[in-house]
């Protein structure tokens, strides 16, 4: 019982994961039980001490949702009609627009959201899914915390949708000015979603598990 | 608790409490209320418990139950050009993907910035008030309480949020645009959700619950 690490300050056990004391923790509700039992006694969820199928789940998203990404980018997001003249922009091509009339502001956030935001998700999340594979150089709080911002900023990315929501609905002139939302607001927003999935399927404790190995290694020598 | 090591005791894991995000397992120390229980080496919250919790998770989700319907009927932002008027409820918003696969999209926004919040507050008022009355936890609150976590993603009221912001941005080089009450109600909604979050602390639910029925 030593071994267990206590939340208190100045004592600095050696931290233990539950699979190394022989036990298995519930994801759920953080309840500990032996290893073998199969259901949380507490909230019933499901019990595994490692998920073997979460980066092939993880893989299958990610591959979704790249792919959706990929016609997101090609049609048009808005299609705006003025009196005079009928333009399609994609994405990119409303950013350009925005900066162009100067809101440089507005042009960085839809910029950040739709494009850097989405591009650094699936490079992030490719990247902890292979890493887990392998012993990097990274630290493994390095990479945890990165888990994290790709967990916590993935949904901010529905920004965009919810402008052309906001927009398509609103300016509905007859025939002065109307905007209607094109085919990539729905390649986007499943391209979001799926990305989401692709970062909630990712076990997180694996990543604390590389570190354990080399240092039970290092005490056997 | 400063006790000799029991090897006995490994079979009772009832004070244990483990990081869902890095698996490291501690024993239960609560914290004072207001306070809260770090992981030491992913920092993730473990436990983090506030005074009359309970009492106030209530009151947020009953204001914010009432504050989803109005927002969702009343107008929410109009707009005027050239004597051109047209104003827009949420819902309206929500619904403004027309025509074939689109309208996938019309779901989707309405259940992300209305249905999913309704959701979540409902269920967590289904869960927390009958343990704050003292009661046996009504049937099916472990299910309940799992989906209203498991919900707390897809709930993305402050997100439309930034939406709004930009849009208005975006229309008003173009257009007049005045906010109607929903838009204010909405942005009441935005901070309680977000309230809402910091007094509930997971552990103490299922610790709760867990008690609750078996006593």
């Amino acid at each position: 019982m030593q071994m267990v690490g206590m939340e208190r300050a100045g004592q600095s056990h050696q931290i233990l994961s539950a699979r190394q004391m022989g036990l298995v923790a519930c994801l759920r509700c953080t309840r500990v039980w032996p290893a073998g039992t199969s259901e949380c006694g507490r909230c019933g969820h499901r019990l595994r001490s490692r998920d073997a199928l979460s980066l092939q789940r993880v893989w299958a998203w990610w591959l979704v949702g790249v792919i959706c990404y990929i016609p997101a980018n090609l049609y048009p997001m808005l299609r705006t009609r003025t009196l005079f003249i009928t333009s399609e922009d994609t994405i990119l091509e409303g950013v350009v627009e925005l900066a162009h009339h100067g809101s440089y502001g507005i042009a960085l956030v839809i910029f950040v959201a739709s494009v850097l935001i989405p591009i650094g998700k699936f490079l992030a999340i490719a990247f902890l899914a292979i890493s887990v594979r392998r012993t990097g150089r990274q630290s493994t709080r390095m990479r945890h915390g990165l888990y994290e911002v790709v967990e916590y900023i993935g949904r901010w990315s529905m920004i965009d949708v919810f402008v052309v929501a906001i927009l398509s609905s609103l300016v509905q002139l007859k025939t002065l000015a109307s905007v209607a939302p094109g085919p990539a607001s729905l390649f986007f927003a499943l391209s979001v979603i799926f990305t989401m999935l692709s970062a909630q399927s990712f076990d997180s404790r694996m990543i604390w598990d590389l570190d354990a190995k080399p240092a039970r290694k290092r005490a056997h020598v | 608790m400063p006790k000799p090591p029991d090897p006995s005791r490994l079979a009772d894991t009832s004070d244990l409490i483990a990081c869902a995000s890095c698996d490291a397992v501690y024993r239960v120390a609560r914290p004072d209320y207001g306070e809260r229980t770090v992981c030491e080496r992913c920092h993730s919250v473990l436990i983090a418990p506030r005074r009359a919790a309970g009492l106030k998770i209530i009151a947020v989700a009953l204001a914010a139950v009432i504050l989803i319907f109005a927002a969702a009927l009343f107008p929410f932002m109009a707009i005027n050009v050239a004597g051109a008027r047209n104003a827009v409820s949420l819902l309206d918003a929500a619904l403004a993907f027309q025509g074939g696969p689109l309208v996938f999209v019309s779901l989707v926004t309405v259940a992300l910035i209305l249905f999913i919040p309704l959701a979540r507050m409902l269920l967590v008022l289904y869960v927390i008030a009958p343990l704050v009355a003292g009661r046996t936890p009504a049937r099916g609150a472990r299910t309940a309480f799992r989906w209203a976590e498991d919900l707390r993603p897809w709930s993305m009221a402050e997100i439309f949020a930034i939406g709004c912001a930009v849009s208005l941005i975006k229309i008003s080089d173009l257009a007049n645009v005045s906010l109607g009450p929903a838009f204010w109600m909405f942005a009441v909604l935005v901070v309680l959700v977000v309230v809402q979050d910091t007094f509930m602390c997971r552990w103490s639910v299922w610790n709760a619950l867990d008690k609750a029925t078996r006593s």
